[in-house]
């Protein structure tokens, strides 16, 4: 295989299995905030258990996302270094805010959060959860703005010809705000809230089956679906602005999500399958639905592939697939909460077994939607690495043979499997634990208190 | 804005104070991990675990801010650099996934065999950090080949050459000085009487690489001899080090444990800044010409990018160095264990 295949699989790999657990700790991260402001708030024990035990959890998922993100640190040098010298200017000072702004606030506080209970007040501690979540969010923000200036390049000048050229900034708030880094920042963040969300809500669901810790099973489930229904409607928002934003700009990309090749009002699949060689799209279909959601239109055509050369075409059937499937699972989420908000608002959500059964496995899908959501961003820039500017393939190391990545990418593929499974063993090792038993810890805290008295 | 500064020097330094930083603070906890297996018993190794708990992760985060840093300031010398040593930084980068998963998965499981493991996973791979980040150095030291392109090519094994190998084995050396004298303070009793042992037995071996390897940088790489001899005041430097470790010794048989770790961290400081002064203006030395070499003018960035990032430096730094002292504050004193810890 050649290096650009090797060094894509590798990128896409690394990035991939990283990308399991930010959007754990940022989604996370919002419900410690809320399970904690609510201790703070009632003083109730069960809150004080509940948030202890999702810290440890929360723990173990950013140890895994802080190895697993060093790699992506060097990953652009190491595989990428004729993109890496072509954008140094920009992408290079985005990662260097995110270690100066985001890294610097989260990893600090975050020793506080694990580790400070017994060190510092329970206000400073509630403080820290905040801290650690505002910069698991900025860091989001910073890696974002990179990754969208990539889609949508903006505030920047090519310097240079030939082996020289590289793009130099000369505006840096229109580079950080270029066309599509706001709509892509509001759709990361919303998956983000979705995953911790579900995390939750899938827990505290199989608590409730197993019949253990009741009352905090109970809260996990309520908190988890307000929070999630929020999340998902949210995500409706900004998923429909993200198409209008990516029509905009790459116009390529939005007709292959739909498998669009003659330009003309557009349909709006339910689900499908793309034939690239026939260039004809099969499958359920609403028409003039795509134009209406550009437009509120349906009669305005859409651009279509056949405007573009061949070989600025993104891979059409591969998108379409995960955009759809992004699209259905994100109509789930809507219908899935707002019936459990709706059952519980009348009192009966927790005598329904199985929509209880359906939560617990409910957090593969987030998990799902980020993956191919992703996939489908950035297989649409294809065959661009910085879309109208660089091809991937022009972006390679020179100096990097395919046996030096495929002996990388055969080490990445055994050790990330590993950690997969140690991850899952000590997750699975910690839920069964559970929380500490508020009741006993309270009668606990009574009982030294009134021998204190004495 | 920013006139009259020169902004690549200043880049220069900055990334040189990034890249310092990680060495004084992630040094002791690389240190810590490289003495790990002498340590016998399953309490005594996690409160060493411990002592490093709630500060190995944020240090780490000055290697991934200097990463950045480098690649916005330089990215010349970052793409040469990450692509000509491919392999080396591969291996870096899973000896740290394996060494941050060992002391996150160590003591979630009671099982001797599975502490055991991750114990020996987090012992060697602290000691590969510190011996691939020296190898790494030395083969910057003596530079390497730098084309008419900016590349390098080169294979892994061009890599492991005798200097640098010493470089890295001074550097594990150092690391374990400096992390055994950190263990003194924040150790007591019976722990505390064996770590204070390690200390002078780390600082001959140190003492030794460390000389042994001034010969062969004067021997074997001019270029950094020929700036001493042209402003021989950085002597001064050289000689203030020797004074440092000297002290060493000194302030621990006082029992003042904590401005013996200020002198190590003070040679971990001049070393670098040695280091810096005899390539400077290069980053990387071209050995097949002089003038394909990559220094702070021809590899670096656009001025504005220089001083967008600057602007973000001086807002940082403040908050940065607030978090660091904090956290180094509240998580003062000797280790305790509690059901928090690792």
């Amino acid at each position: 295989m050649d290096v650009e295949i090797l060094s894509r699989l590798q990128f896409a790999f690394t990035i991939g299995f990283h990308y399991i657990f930010p959007p754990m700790s940022i989604g996370l991260g919002i419900m410690l905030v809320i399970m904690e402001g609510m201790y703070l708030r009632t003083g109730n024990k069960m809150y004080e258990e509940m948030t202890k035990f999702w810290v440890k959890i929360f723990a173990l998922i950013f140890g895994m996302g802080v190895a697993t993100g060093i790699v992506m640190e060097f990953q652009f040098g190491t595989n990428w270094a004729t993109y890496s010298r072509f954008v140094g200017d920009v992408f290079g000072s985005a990662l260097a805010a995110e270690g100066i702004f985001a890294f610097f606030l989260e990893s600090g506080f975050l020793a506080i959060l694990v580790f400070g209970w017994n060190k510092v007040s329970s206000k400073m501690h509630f403080f820290s959860t905040i801290m650690v979540t505002l910069g698991a969010h900025l860091s989001a923000v910073w890696i974002v703005v990179a990754g969208s200036w990539m889609h949508t390049p903006a505030g920047y000048r090519i310097v240079g010809e030939g082996l020289e050229a590289r793009a130099e900034i000369y505006d840096f708030w229109a580079m950080v705000f270029n066309p599509s880094s706001v709509e892509r920042l509001s759709h990361t963040i919303g998956g983000a809230w979705l995953t911790g969300a579900f995390l939750v809500l899938s827990v505290s669901a199989y608590y409730y089956i197993k019949n253990r810790h009741i009352e905090t099973a109970k809260t996990g489930v309520k908190i988890a679906l307000i929070v999630a229904f929020i999340a998902s409607l949210y995500q409706l928002y900004t998923g429909h602005s993200s198409a209008v934003q990516v029509y905009e700009y790459q116009p390529a990309k939005l007709a292959a999500f739909e498998g669009h090749y003659e330009t003309a009002p557009g349909d709006l699949y339910l689900f499908g399958w793309v034939d690239e060689e026939k260039q004809e799209t099969y499958g359920v279909k609403i028409p003039g639905m795509l134009s209406f959601m550009l437009f509120f239109d349906t009669e305005k055509p859409v651009k279509g592939l056949n405007e573009f050369p061949i070989d600025e075409r993104p891979p059409v059937n591969i998108i379409f697939q995960t955009y759809h499937l992004m699209v259905a699972i994100g109509m789930f989420f809507i219908g899935f909460t707002a019936l459990g908000l709706f059952m519980l608002w009348r009192g009966i959500l927790f005598k329904q077994r199985w929509y209880m059964f359906i939560a617990v496995f409910s957090i593969l899908l987030p998990h799902i939607g980020n993956q191919i959501g992703w996939m489908s961003a950035e297989i649409g820039r294809q065959p661009w690495i910085v879309y109208g500017l660089l091809k991937t393939k022009d972006a390679l190391s020179k100096t990097v043979s395919s046996d030096e990545v495929l002996i990388s990418l055969v080490m990445f593929g055994l050790i990330y499997l590993l950690l997969l499974v140690l991850f899952l063993f000590l997750l699975n090792k910690k839920i069964h634990h559970g929380p500490e038993d508020y009741k006993l810890i309270a009668a606990k805290d009574e009982m030294i208190s009134t021998k204190e008295a004495h | 804005m920013y006139e009259g500064l020169d902004l690549n020097v200043t880049w220069f330094v900055l990334i040189g104070v990034l890249l310092t930083g990680y060495a004084i603070l992630d040094g002791f906890d690389l240190g810590v991990g490289s003495l790990h297996l002498l340590i016998k018993n399953d309490i005594d190794r996690r409160i060493a675990l411990n002592s490093i708990g709630p500060f190995w992760d944020g240090n780490e985060v000055w290697l991934v801010t200097g990463g950045g840093a480098l690649f916005a300031a330089f990215p010349d010398v970052y793409a040469t650099f990450a692509s000509g040593f491919y392999l080396a930084v591969m291996l870096i980068l899973m000896v740290i996934i394996f060494r941050a998963v060992a002391i996150e998965f160590r003591s979630k499981v009671e099982s001797a065999t599975w502490r055991k493991a991750w114990d020996i996973a987090f012992s060697i791979s602290s000691i590969m950090i510190g011996l691939l980040f020296g190898i790494a150095l030395g083969n910057v030291i003596i530079g390497i080949p730098v084309g008419a392109d900016k590349e390098a090519y080169m294979s892994f094994f061009d890599l492991l050459n005798p200097y640098a190998i010493l470089v890295g084995i001074t550097t594990v050396a150092l690391f374990m000085m400096h992390g055994a004298i950190f263990l003194v303070m924040k150790t007591e009793g019976d722990l505390q009487k064996l770590v204070r042992g390690w200390v002078n037995n780390t600082i001959i071996f140190f003492v030794i690489c460390y000389v042994t390897t001034t010969m062969a940088t004067l021997i074997y790489v001019p270029q950094m001899a020929s700036v001493l001899k042209s402003h021989p005041e950085y002597f001064l430097i050289a000689i203030l080090n020797m004074l440092a470790i000297a002290n060493i010794p000194r302030e621990i048989f006082h029992g003042r444990e904590f401005r013996a770790f200020l002198s190590s961290a003070f040679s971990i400081l001049a070393l670098l800044a040695l280091f810096a002064i005899g390539i400077f203006p290069n980053l990387l030395s071209s050995t097949i010409a002089p003038e394909y070499s990559l220094n702070i003018y021809n590899a670096s960035s656009s001025r504005t990018t220089l001083e967008v990032m600057f602007t973000m430096a001086l807002i940082g730094i403040p908050f940065v160095l607030s978090y660091t002292i904090s956290i180094y504050w509240i998580f003062r004193g000797k280790v305790k264990l509690d059901n928090t810890s690792y």
